[in-house]
């Protein structure tokens, strides 16, 4: 059953990961992406990160996509017309470059294949909200707050970048 | 079960389509995007060595990670905003404005 599960999810992760970057349209992208965010966030419960599965939904497919399809829709972009035209040197390279990617990938995780044990009853307690918080506010409790800093530091350098005018010291 | 191959798999070919997406497209809103794939599939094979391991570092990490990717979209969106409105384009191959 969780075979089936995560195959499903796989197939749908792919296949919306490649939709986003063949398709011509911006606003379909994102909401390709928004896809792929949320069979992750599927994966991720199968892999007993209850928290983190949650996380991602708010986050990523909630906040961050939703900043981005209102920057699409804020800028007004055309779509592109010339994707897969004609043949480019470009398109050759890339596919290249991310074949040779894979294989070196694949090749160091068939080099250690089988080296760690299944999930067993007692390691499936360890991502819910319990285990994480407890963790987070103990042992990671300073990269806690510097992550608070950075994310006011983010807010307030987005607000001086995409500011209309920058008014002279 | 499910051995935790797969899941490095996936990791790997996420990785790979956001590579290409990055190499391939001229749009500098769909680049940013294909590297937000490429954080999201380096985050799922994060969580399952975590999860295998039995160790919940590697799920701390991954909510760090997330924190830092949503600094990481507000302030790269936030160029994108600058640069469409100085030139009227968010094309990769259009901006050149720091080439030499």
């Amino acid at each position: 059953m969780i075979v089936y599960l995560f195959f499903l999810l796989a197939v749908l992760a792919i296949a919306s990961a490649l939709a986003m970057i063949i398709n011509k349209n911006v606003v379909n992208s994102a909401l390709f992406l928004v896809i792929n965010m949320v069979s992750l966030a599927g994966i991720y419960l199968l892999l007993n990160a209850q928290f983190l599965a949650i996380i991602q939904i708010l986050v990523y497919a909630g906040a961050i996509m939703v900043l981005f399809l209102f920057v699409i829709m804020l800028l007004n972009v055309q779509d592109e017309e010339k994707l897969f035209d004609k043949f480019r040197v470009k398109y050759f390279v890339a596919f290249l470059l991310g074949v040779a990617v894979t294989g070196q990938i694949f090749y160091s995780i068939a080099g250690v294949a089988d080296m760690l044990p299944a999930i067993s009853e007692k390691m499936s307690y360890i991502g819910t909200v319990e285990a994480v918080g407890d963790v987070l506010y103990t042992k990671y409790l300073l990269p806690l707050e510097m992550t608070a800093i950075l994310l006011t530091a983010a807010v307030v350098g987005a607000l001086m970048v995409a500011q209309h005018k920058i008014k002279k010291a | 079960m499910i051995e935790i191959d797969w899941f490095l798999g996936l990791s790997a070919i996420m990785f790979t389509i956001g590579i290409i997406g990055v190499l391939i497209r001229r749009n500098a809103i769909v680049v940013f995007m294909c590297v937000e794939l490429m954080l999201n599939a380096v985050n799922l094979s994060l969580v399952s060595f975590s999860s295998y391991h039995g160790n919940i570092d590697g799920q701390i990490l991954v909510f760090f990670a997330l924190a830092v990717a949503a600094a990481e979209a507000v302030i790269g969106l936030a160029i994108i905003i600058a640069i469409y409105r100085n030139n009227l384009t968010v094309d990769v191959s259009k901006i050149n404005l720091l080439r030499w």
